[in-house]
């Protein structure tokens, strides 16, 4: 796939919490092609602590608008920066980069997409697609608290929702990996994005349930194209660039205590 | 349109923008974002004899206009660069260079000995200043002896343009040029990464899994200036400098401190075609300056 560094154009920033923002951005010709599960590298201007790139996943892609979304958690002082953007500035994104999840290749298979925090911001494009395609998905989607939980009526557009809360205040009270559903339902794959404890305890829960399952890592990194070998992986081949060979990679290839 | 070629020794570069060692890959993956064929050369990704793994992750921490690395020389080893990498590079435009690692002078020897074979690499770097790897690397560029026992072995198996990479983390970096320069090799390229470290106090830990890295960026320029400044007055053959250069006015401050080439490193991690706008804005500068050849530029600061 032919990457890009694009100067989007920013048509609007949108507080979702105190600590998120949604950006959504277009440009003049037509977006790339992107799959579900890549990410794009943006250079943050106005930010001195803040040279490299940041990786953010890309939320979404609305080909009717030619909008790209990007949900950002404003956790350090380059992000911070890209929460005070304003509609009509440009962001400068390289894109787009990594693998992507396993689009499903039959209709009737059932997938789960479980998302903890920001990570749920793959896992909204993810979903429109499998359900264009025609398959079945379900979102399980946790948070620390209700005022937490991100985008829910996105979500709710184009699938079953399950919610868990650590205080309850919504939906279930526990982690992701205690909700009823998954004791309720058979699925064929489950796709993860979030901490990594979180992600862990989904891949030991598809492990011993014997099903297929993704997850998509956020390791640190520089190059966001395989060049530099700092955001590695140790998997079963030996060390991955999360950036190139991932960011999303099958629970087998992993070496993770699950 | 001022004439931008440069040599080191046998090799001519038809402008004197490299891409620094493990920062570019084997080039190809930049080639969505800029033209191959309009860098002067492309140094690879450290290869050495036998295949290896790098360190742990993390390998990477962002410190003040500047970055830590400790990969470690993760790669395939020799053979495997010879047989999957190099027919995939061989035809591109320009002057691909490999940087060579070892652990040992018989290690970098034979793993240039291979390299000598491939007809369309027409250099080496030899690297002997990674601070990253506790076998060798770095341990050779920090002596006067252990550098000219790594070239001496190099240079009897390998008759092209012989590159040697020195390392900032030494007490007189001109020495050691001479050191190496006297045992033949063709040109030094400097700095590689200066060593350094950085913490998360929440945790208590360094942030990097050996503990140190190589600290790479805008934040090392001034160093890299000087040090070039004092090999180019140390040796004959042509200094290759780096060290945090972001834009043709970096570039041609190296040249002016006596560089003939020079290379980019982390920027390329900002902007994936920092190269070709490098070498733009030298000819720029050039042709507002009334200069017909970059030439005239190199060591102006006597």
């Amino acid at each position: 796939m032919k990457k890009y560094v694009l100067d989007l154009k920013v048509v609007s920033v949108e507080a979702l919490s105190d600590k998120h923002v949604l950006i959504k951005l277009t440009d003049e010709k037509p977006l790339p092609e992107i799959l579900p599960g890549q990410f794009v590298e943006v250079k943050v201007d106005h930010s001195p602590a803040t040279m490299l790139r940041r990786p953010i996943s890309i939320n979404f892609v609305d080909r009717e608008t030619n909008q790209l979304w990007l949900l950002v958690a404003m956790v350090g002082d380059g992000t911070r920066q890209l929460g005070k953007l304003q509609a009509g500035d440009t962001l400068n994104c390289m894109l787009p980069l990594g693998n992507g999840f396993t689009m499903p290749t039959e209709k009737s298979q059932k997938y789960l997409l479980v998302g903890g925090g920001v990570g749920v911001a793959p896992l909204l494009y993810f979903g429109k697609l499998i359900k264009e395609f025609g398959a079945d998905v379900t979102f399980l989607l946790g948070a620390r608290k209700a005022s937490d939980l991100l985008e829910l009526d996105e979500f709710a557009k184009i699938g079953k929702v399950c919610i868990t809360t650590e205080d309850g205040s919504a939906g279930e009270v526990g982690f992701v990996t205690n909700h009823s559903v998954l004791e309720n339902e058979q699925f064929d794959m489950i796709s993860t994005c979030g901490p990594k404890p979180m992600m862990v305890s989904v891949a030991r829960f598809a492990k011993k349930a014997g099903v297929e399952c993704e997850v998509s890592l956020e390791n640190k990194m520089a190059c966001g194209v395989g060049a530099c070998l700092c955001c590695v992986e140790k998997t079963t081949e030996g060390h991955k660039c999360v950036c190139k060979d991932g960011p999303v990679i099958n629970i087998k290839q992993l070496t993770w205590d699950i | 349109m001022a004439d931008l070629s440069v040599n080191i020794k046998d090799l001519k570069l038809k402008n004197p923008v490299m891409t620094a060692s493990g920062t570019f890959g084997y080039g190809l993956e930049f080639a969505d974002f800029v033209p191959l064929e309009e860098i002067g050369g492309i140094i690879v990704k450290g290869t050495t004899l036998e295949p290896r793994e790098g360190n742990d992750y993390p390998r990477m921490a962002e410190t003040p206009q500047g970055m830590l690395n400790c990969v470690g020389l993760q790669n395939k080893g020799v053979e495997y660069f010879c047989e999957h990498i190099y027919p995939q590079i061989k035809d591109i435009d320009t002057n691909m260079i490999v940087n060579v690692s070892g652990h040992s002078p018989e290690s970098y020897a034979e793993c240039a000995a291979r390299v000598n074979e491939l007809d369309k690499i027409p250099a080496i770097e030899l690297n002997i200043s990674c601070p990253n790897v506790k076998d060798g690397g770095m341990a050779f560029g920090v002596t006067c002896e252990g550098a000219a026992s790594v070239v001496k072995a190099v240079r009897k198996v390998y008759d092209k343009t012989l590159i040697v990479k020195l390392s900032p983390n030494v007490t007189s970096i001109a020495d050691i040029a001479r050191a190496v320069e006297a045992e033949g090799a063709d040109s030094v390229s400097l700095i590689n990464t200066l060593m350094g470290m950085a913490v998360d106090i929440e945790k208590r830990q360094p942030l990097l899994s050996i503990r140190t890295g190589g600290l790479s960026g805008p934040c090392v320029k001034p160093v890299a200036l000087r040090m070039v400044y004092d090999v180019a007055h140390a040796v004959k053959i042509p200094v290759v400098g780096l060290g945090g250069i972001q834009n043709a006015k970096d570039a041609i401050e190296f040249m002016m401190c006596g560089a003939t080439a020079i290379e980019i490193g982390t920027a390329n991690f900002i902007d994936p075609a920092v190269t070709k706008k490098v070498k733009d804005g030298m000819n720029e500068w050039l042709d507002a300056h009334g200069c017909k050849s970059v030439t005239e530029i190199i060591g102006a600061i006597k």
